[in-house]
């Protein structure tokens, strides 16, 4: 099966302390998958790996490749700018700027001139709000400040954000975790649905929310990958003693 | 029992300390009105406001003339102008640098120092252009063929300027930094480089800050005394040409008060009148500020 991101033998380095051991995964085209593990297993690292986010952290070092589409993205001739446009990312906290709701969609776009006019744009906008379940709320005050939005409509804003530059991939850090109940289940409806365009990575400690809405789960632990395979296999039979340990809570 | 005691007792403390402060300054604002009053009394409010020459002196028939403040208000505009021109943009500019660009290690280095700049008594800064900028710029005047007198609104200005720069430049980098990482990580996510983030997040979002910047260092720069007294002189020339002596109203309302001077003298009260207009004009300039701040904080948040 081919792999929309194929992570080979990575190794990541902050100075001297290694967060990542020889990690390799697949992550399948139109699927989500879901990384799940205890704080400081290195999977919040993983996943910033993908659009090279860690670039700016000092006395980074990384071996092994990560390949997109066949490409490795660290290699020298790779522009990062490009590469981010590709693989979009929504973060644990939303963080919309402190402008306009338009203006936020309008952000990638416009940086990327992925537009002819203005009619253009407003499409663009309007499909990315669409897609992202938030236009029928916003669409008659498209020019209020965006973080006068609850948090979970924030939340959804980053994701049209995101998804408005029409990236191949988009990673998400925990994106439910600083949300209530009902915005959760609004944006896991949204993951479910946006997985036939893109796919998805999403960092999760929540465990049902990784079985509800991945078809693939990555299990970390101390910076190592210790089991990875198909959701429904990795819940209910998984092979290490590990996993085993933690999705039943013993630990973690 | 006694724990409340102590509560109700400290809460009472609390406000009268609270209440001092502002009575304290209405008292401020009632002295500088009442004296205020006494020199509209001698000189009328029109000829001082709109009077084109300052020269402040009794007639033989015992008229008070020469009150006319406009040289004094075109000084002060002139050099505060020039002295912005510089702050605004360099700080600016320096503060996005420190922020955005300077590794940690030198931003350590510099932001403390920035500081200590903008503690170094303005004095200091007064015997730089006296006796660094001032010859220089005469030199530079006699090789192109210029005559430029040693006292000028430009030296003044540019001193200024110099002298505000640090103070300008420490507060719109605080206002970048302290802007929330994931901010600049939403940006950079959408492959957004360094200078787009800046330019369009950054900036943006850092603005009622930077506007508060720029107001608090405008009316440090009104204020300004010591620089002026030494770099632009004392005459009252209404110019608006940067290379000539042009005099501001904080060093009028020095000159007036130096001296053994009694307090019902015609040209010590004009001290007065100039103070006071001074402190409506910050006065309205942080009314402003706090308007804009606020117009701003409604649209984005």
């Amino acid at each position: 099966m081919a792999f929309k991101i194929d992570v080979q033998n990575l190794n990541l380095f902050y100075g001297e302390k290694q967060a990542l051991f020889n990690v390799s995964l697949g992550l399948p085209a139109s699927q989500t998958t879901a990384l799940i593990g205890p704080s400081g297993c290195g999977k919040s690292s993983f996943l910033r790996c993908l659009n090279r986010m860690n670039d700016v952290v000092p006395n980074l070092h990384l071996e092994g490749k990560v390949l997109l589409d066949g490409k490795d993205i660290y290699d020298p001739s790779v522009d990062v700018v490009d590469l981010r446009s590709h693989v979009g990312m929504v973060f644990q906290k939303p963080n919309p700027f402190p402008r306009s709701i338009y203006e936020n969609v309008a952000y990638g776009p416009r940086i990327h001139r992925l537009f002819k006019d203005k009619s253009a744009l407003d499409q663009i906008v309007e499909k990315s709000l669409t897609r992202a379940g938030l236009w029928d709320e916003v669409k008659d005050r498209l020019q209020q400040a965006a973080t006068r939005l609850s948090g979970g409509q924030q939340q959804r804003l980053c994701i049209a954000r995101a998804i408005a530059v029409n990236p191949k991939v988009i990673l998400m850090d925990e994106p439910c975790s600083a949300l209530d109940p009902i915005a959760t289940a609004k944006i896991e409806e949204l993951i479910d649905e946006l997985r036939e365009k893109f796919t998805l990575v999403i960092v999760t400690h929540n465990l049902q929310q990784a079985a509800r809405i991945s078809q693939k789960t990555a299990f970390f632990h101390s910076g190592y990958l210790v089991e990875a395979g198909e959701t429904g296999e990795l819940f209910t039979t998984p092979k290490d003693e590990r996993t085993q340990g933690y999705i039943t809570g013993r630990y973690g | 029992m006694r724990s409340l005691w102590v509560e109700r007792c400290a809460k009472v403390f609390f406000f009268l300390c609270a209440v001092g402060t502002v009575l304290i300054s209405i008292g401020i604002v009632v002295s500088l009105l009442g004296e205020t009053f006494r020199f509209f009394a001698r000189v009328s409010v029109f000829d001082f406001l709109f009077g084109l020459t300052w020269a402040p002196h009794t007639l033989p028939s015992g008229e008070e003339v020469g009150f006319g403040a406009i040289p004094l208000f075109t000084g002060t505009l002139l050099i505060t102008s020039i002295a912005m021109a510089i702050a605004l943009p360099c700080g600016t500019l320096i503060a996005v640098y420190l922020s955005e660009y300077a590794r940690p290690s030198l931003r350590q280095v510099f932001k403390p120092l920035l500081e200590t700049l903008a503690g170094i008594p303005t004095l200091v800064y007064g015997f730089f252009a006296i006796t660094t900028l001032a010859p220089f710029f005469q030199s530079l005047g006699d090789t192109l063929y210029i005559t430029l007198s040693s006292e000028s609104a430009l030296i003044a200005g540019l001193v200024m300027g110099i002298m505000i720069l640090p103070y300008m430049s420490s507060l719109c980098e605080d206002a970048l930094h302290r802007l929330p990482h994931s901010l600049r990580e939403g940006s950079v996510g959408l492959g957004a480089t360094a200078s787009e983030t800046i330019l369009r997040v950054l900036l943006p979002a850092a603005f009622p800050s930077l506007i508060a910047a720029f107001l608090l260092s405008l009316s440090r720069a009104i204020g300004e005394t010591m620089i002026v007294v030494m770099a632009a002189g004392l005459a009252a020339n209404l110019t608006f040409n940067p290379l000539e002596a042009v005099t501001t109203v904080t060093v009028q309302i020095v000159n007036l008060l130096t001296g053994d001077q009694e307090f019902d003298n015609t040209k010590t009260l004009a001290a007065f009148g100039l103070g006071f207009v001074l402190f409506i004009l910050t006065f309205f300039l942080n009314i402003l500020a706090l308007y804009g701040i606020k117009r701003h904080r409604r649209i984005y948040g």
